[in-house]
């Protein structure tokens, strides 16, 4: 191996930058342009964005604190839960005081879990967080007060109108995708600040080696929870917008499929600079609806998509764009 | 270095008293005594197995003692993570190297010198804040490369670095969280000549204002560094003493240099 592939590819290079700026774009004007069957497509790209939200919260953990956690779907379930129980059956609730207390409310069961796992390592974090998140999945699949297997509805849209101003109306497909676009980039732009942050090197520091982090005074501890919160909270908006758009949820949200999803949608995207995140959401939803389209033995295909992706590019989509860019020098 | 009161020359930073560590029915460390001293290099010697490395390990926390005492300032720190030892101003560098490999040199060192502000990790101001336009850390860390003879190798990846380099960073990172007691672990092992001389020159420079305990094998750095020598076998001390004192101890030719003497 090179030096050079030992290098996170934390810092985009500028054509990548540019890329993901352009991509974005596209994205954007995505809804001005007419087509036909135009409201399919602005719900699939708005559940990618949502897919690409709940990536971003796991690559905190995963490509930059080294924590692969197979139970993030939890927080996600959490917060799209929070939403249906909130929600009344007469009247839609706000957005403005919903979406943050369903985040803290995932935040604060990521912290309340966190506590336990974030003692453990290696093996043992993936073991104990799929443990965790198959208790709260059987929790709410055996119960039938929380729905059961059938999972529960959530009979509107949050309100967000400010000042009777109803310019916000989440029940419009493209007011719905760009507030979902408006948040995908704050949260990115959220995590790239934190990448590049104190708190991000320190985190980096504990992926890369985290004997010789304690070893010049860092209780480790404290950083690796914090991440956890944080990701779970993040998490948690996912879940809500994932509950809010499409208006009903059920315990696949936080089974053990939901959270192998995002692990691959990180790892597929390239992982730890949160941008690859976003891509491998993007991408792999792509897929998935490509092969689902082609035959209905799709898994098989995806698997073997994923095998071919890990052997060929296993830094990910991000990986091989970084190495387009470096042989055009 | 950052401390406010006029340190007395000769002062006890670090005493160990009878400690001890069991490891089932073997004593790796038994009853060991030692003080490090400001402006002093205590070197510790003795054959493979002689317990250095868990007596070093034992200092920094990295394994709790069976029995005994690690006092640091006055405080007791028998029982301190190597976290809080850290923070109350002991650095240790590690017999095999212990590097942020993927990092920079400058990223490595600036992690270090970063650990001194205390910020707790939840404290949003953290999340804000770009780390590389932390001007007072960037400059001690700045200090550190440049004590440690790195400067030019600033930007260079630390895996692809000489090792003799490594050892270096390691030292920088060390000294880049401003300790006052200094634990160093073999910092020569595996050095080539050139190397091994400016690592002893910037060992000399580094006496003043650290107490440092030196666990060495090289016995030419050893006598040119060391104040006062601890020789370890089999888990005890059985000597303790000036170089010419040890020199002349026979039991310690015996044991240990008696094949060199």
């Amino acid at each position: 191996m090179s030096a050079h592939s030992q290098v996170p590819l934390e810092r985009l290079p500028r054509a990548v930058r540019i890329a993901l700026l352009l991509g974005g774009l596209a994205l954007a004007m995505f809804p001005l342009v007419p087509m036909d069957g135009r409201d399919f497509y602005l719900q699939m790209l708005t559940q990618m964005m949502i897919l690409a939200i709940f990536a971003m919260s796991l690559d905190l953990l995963q490509g930059v604190t080294g924590l692969v956690s197979l139970g993030h779907a939890a927080f996600f379930g959490l917060a799209g839960y929070s939403l249906a129980f909130l929600m009344p059956t007469d009247m839609p609730i706000s957005l403005w005081w919903s979406l943050p207390l369903t985040a803290l409310g995932a935040a604060l069961a990521a912290l309340i879990i966190g506590v336990f796992v974030v003692r453990t390592h290696g093996i043992y974090f993936i073991m104990v967080t799929m443990a965790f998140a198959q208790m709260i999945y059987f929790l709410f699949f055996d119960n039938k007060s929380l729905g059961g297997s059938d999972g529960v509805y959530v009979s509107f849209k949050p309100q967000a109108s400010i000042a009777g101003w109803d310019g916000i109306d989440l029940n419009n497909k493209v007011t719905f995708f760009y507030f979902t676009l408006i948040l995908l980039a704050a949260t990115y732009l959220f995590l790239r600040r934190l990448l590049f942050s104190p708190f991000g090197r320190a985190l980096a520091g504990i992926r890369t080696n985290e004997h010789r982090m304690r070893a010049i005074g860092y209780g480790t501890y404290g950083y690796k929870l914090t991440a956890f919160t944080l990701a779970g909270g993040l998490a948690g908006v996912a879940g809500y917008l994932w509950a809010a758009q499409t208006g009903y949820v059920n315990p696949d949200l936080m089974g053990f499929h939901m959270s192998a999803h995002a692990i691959m949608m990180v790892i597929l995207g390239g992982m730890g600079n949160i941008a690859g995140a976003i891509v491998g959401a993007f991408a792999f939803e792509y897929t998935l609806h490509l092969f689902k389209d082609t035959t209905k033995h799709w898994q098989l295909l995806m698997g073997c998509f994923i095998v071919l992706m890990v052997v060929f590019a296993p830094k990910g989509i991000m990986g091989l764009l970084v190495r387009q860019e470096e042989a055009s020098k | 270095m950052s401390t406010a009161v006029t340190p007395a020359k000769d002062e006890v930073l670090l005493s160990a008293r009878d400690l001890t560590k069991r490891f089932g029915g073997l004593a790796a460390v038994n009853g060991v005594n030692l003080d490090l001293r400001r402006d002093r290099i205590l070197a510790v010697i003795g054959p493979n197995g002689a317990g250095k490395s868990t007596l070093t390990n034992l200092l920094s926390g990295d394994i709790l003692p069976s029995a005994g005492t690690v006092m640091m300032c006055g405080l007791d720190t028998t029982r301190y993570s190597p976290e809080a030892k850290s923070q109350r101003g002991l650095g240790r560098s590690y017999q095999k190297t212990n590097i942020f490999s993927s990092f920079t040199v400058w990223d490595n060192v600036r992690l270090a010198a970063q650990s001194r502000r205390r910020y707790a990790p939840w404290n949003p101001v953290q999340w804000f804040i770009c780390a590389d336009e932390q001007l007072s850390i960037n400059a001690s860390c700045e200090r550190a490369i440049e004590l440690s003879g790195l400067t030019a190798r600033t930007n260079t990846v630390a895996a692809t670095i000489s090792h003799g380099e490594q050892r270096q960073l390691e030292i920088a990172m060390t000294l880049a969280t401003e300790p006052q007691v200094l634990l160093l672990d073999e910092p020569l092992a595996g050095m080539g000549q050139a190397e091994a001389e400016s690592m002893v020159e910037l060992l000399l420079k580094l006496k003043k204002g650290h107490a440092i305990c030196l666990v060495e094998h090289d016995m030419d750095a050893v006598f040119t560094l060391a104040d006062s020598l601890t020789v370890m076998v089999n888990g005890q001390v059985i000597a303790s003493g000036t170089p010419s004192e040890i020199r002349a101890d026979t039991a310690v030719q015996a044991a240990y240099l008696g094949e060199e003497h």
